[in-house]
């Protein structure tokens, strides 16, 4: 496996070897392919981007042109060993429907995404009074597709609301892993393996 | 080497109403090389009015493949590669056995000839293909009615095909698929030379199955494809006629579509085709479950839908979809984007190419 983003890193190294995975939001399949390739994994992604859907199926990868918020639905209860989500929760419009449906469709879920309680962040917002820009979340305000920021804390309160049970977790810090310590303002980026 | 036999004669054919055609012929044609293990076949479904000359000039029309940009050298279902098929469907007009066909006691025969079925059809292909020598198809390839049997011999044949892709399709006809059909049947019943279907040797129905085509024709188009394509601009005049000729482009373009078809269709083969997919509904033989059509399937499915294509449109490209997924096939599904409705599945679109090209490539 080549150069996968740190997160995808982390999930791809933690998926069982020839199991089934549903890879929501999952780009071009990279993620999918990495997991096919190193360990054959049967992968299938969902997409909402027609030329990353082009991208992925040329690729040999069974994915479906669909809408996480709309779509999860379809999908039966408990058919993927994993469902993973990374670095989508953050721009969907029910980050907590969308959990619900992950631990509905995957006996296990992956979950990632930027720490929006990162100590840079709050310093961009309590010194400078604006919206934060940083490596993670780089795009202004108005232009982000993160349209629910979440913190680390904020995700472990959602999931012990739903009655989730966190198996696993990995804190990143210049995409580099990091201890658990003080997570919520030290790590800029979260990995998560929940079941129900 | 010779040309292969262009039609196989395969015996006899059950069909789903209980009828048994005795002498069923298949016409079809052939593109590329069979490995020598037999596994790089490619059937190619064609639609409605479609036949077997999927990247060869027609002989009535002397027109290029109706599908050359798909099938060739270098193209996305590609001939250096793969051993292309492509058969005249069960019913159709261009050398398989159908109601133009000669039937029993030495006359066309008409409406003598039993209805037909998406499953007989593709009945008669799997015939073919066992004529052929060829266990497991490498894929099945089709849009729109070809879609239909692509859907089929996945459910049908599951382990002979190794690959689906099906294209601007759906499972089932829906109530305004089977309408638009019904005005095209009552337009050929309605010309007098249809004259029970026994017209063979006499004047064809060309008034009612130019009609047919016309409303048909419509269908494959989108409304904004329509009015980019023609507009309210009139047809070599000035000003309107104030009378019945065809003052607007749109007319004339419809008319000279509806009678062209007329030299190289015959009515009786549509009124059965067009019966054939009102009856198609794969989920009926399930209790309306679509996903137990396809339950257990090992074959890899791409389906593709157009934005535009109001005939086929992408909800039921979708149920497909959701039916697949239920059933845990490896399923892929997009829908492109087009201005030109249904008839997008046959014009130039790079998306589809490429999807289909790499699709073909990557199956196993």
């Amino acid at each position: 496996m080549n150069a996968l983003r740190p997160d995808l890193a982390v999930i791809a190294a933690h998926v069982d070897a020839g199991s089934s995975a549903l890879d929501i939001g999952c780009g071009d399949g990279t993620l999918m392919a990495a997991l096919r390739d190193g360990k054959g994994v049967d992968a299938r992604g969902l997409e909402l981007d027609a030329g990353n859907v082009a991208d992925a199926i040329s690729r040999g990868l069974s994915v479906v042109q669909g809408d996480a918020d709309t779509d999860l639905g379809d999908y039966p209860a408990a058919s993927f060993d994993y469902a993973i989500l990374s670095q989508t929760l953050q721009t969907t419009e029910r980050p907590d429907r969308i959990l619900h449906e992950l631990t509905r469709i995957g006996r296990r879920a992956f979950v990632s995404f930027p720490n929006f309680a990162h100590w840079r962040v709050r310093c961009s917002l309590m010194f400078g009074g604006r919206m934060p820009v940083t490596r993670l979340l780089p795009a202004r305000w108005y232009a982000t597709e993160n349209i629910h920021h979440v913190t680390i804390d904020d995700f472990r309160a959602l999931a012990a609301q739903q009655g989730l049970t966190i198996e696993r977790s990995w804190f990143l810090k210049g995409d580099r892993p990091m201890a658990p310590r003080a997570a919520n303002l030290l790590a800029e980026h979260a990995v998560f393996l929940l079941r129900r | 080497m010779n040309a292969p036999p262009r039609t196989a004669s395969l015996g006899s054919l059950s069909l789903e109403s209980g009828a048994v055609l005795r002498q069923l012929q298949v016409a079809y044609e052939c593109y590329g090389t069979l490995d020598p293990d037999r596994s790089n076949a490619v059937l190619v479904c064609h639609a409605l009015t479609g036949d077997q000359y999927v990247a060869s000039t027609h002989p009535l029309t002397g027109k290029s493949g109706w599908w050359a940009r798909m099938v060739g050298p270098g193209r996305p279902i590609d001939t250096d590669r793969y051993f292309v098929i492509c058969s005249n469907v069960l019913g159709s007009c261009l050398g398989t056995t159908g109601p133009a066909s000669e039937g029993e006691g030495g006359t066309p025969w008409g409406m003598r000839f039993p209805v037909i079925t998406l499953a007989d059809m593709v009945r008669a292909q799997a015939k073919l293909i066992d004529h052929l020598g060829i266990e497991r198809l490498h894929a099945v390839v089709g849009g729109s009615m070809g879609g239909m049997q692509v859907l089929s011999w996945a459910a049908l044949y599951p382990d002979r095909v190794a690959s689906a892709v099906a294209i601007a399709t759906a499972a089932r006809h829906s109530a305004q698929n089977i309408a638009f059909h019904e005005v095209g049947r009552q337009a050929i019943l309605a010309d007098p030379n249809w004259n029970g279907g026994d017209y063979y040797g006499g004047e064809a129905p060309t008034a009612g199955l130019s009609v047919a085509r016309m409303a048909a024709h419509i269908t494959y188009l989108s409304e904004a494809g329509l009015t980019e394509k023609f507009g309210r601009r009139l047809q070599d005049r000035q000003a309107k006629s104030f009378g019945f000729d065809a003052d607007f482009q749109v007319e004339s373009y419809l008319r000279y579509q509806g009678l062209s078809f007329t030299s190289r269709f015959d009515a009786n083969s549509y009124l059965y085709i067009t019966r054939a997919m009102d009856y198609f509904d794969l989920a009926e033989a399930h209790d309306g479950q679509l996903a137990e059509a396809f339950r257990g399937t090992a074959t890899r499915f791409c389906i593709l839908s157009f934005d535009t294509d109001w005939l086929y449109p992408t909800a039921e490209a979708r149920r497909v979809v959701h039916a697949l997924n239920a059933a845990r096939a490896p399923v892929s599904f997009a829908e492109l984007s087009s201005p030109f409705g249904h008839d997008a599945f046959l014009l130039e679109s790079t998306e589809m190419d490429r999807i289909v090209g790499g699709f073909l490539r990557e199956g196993a």
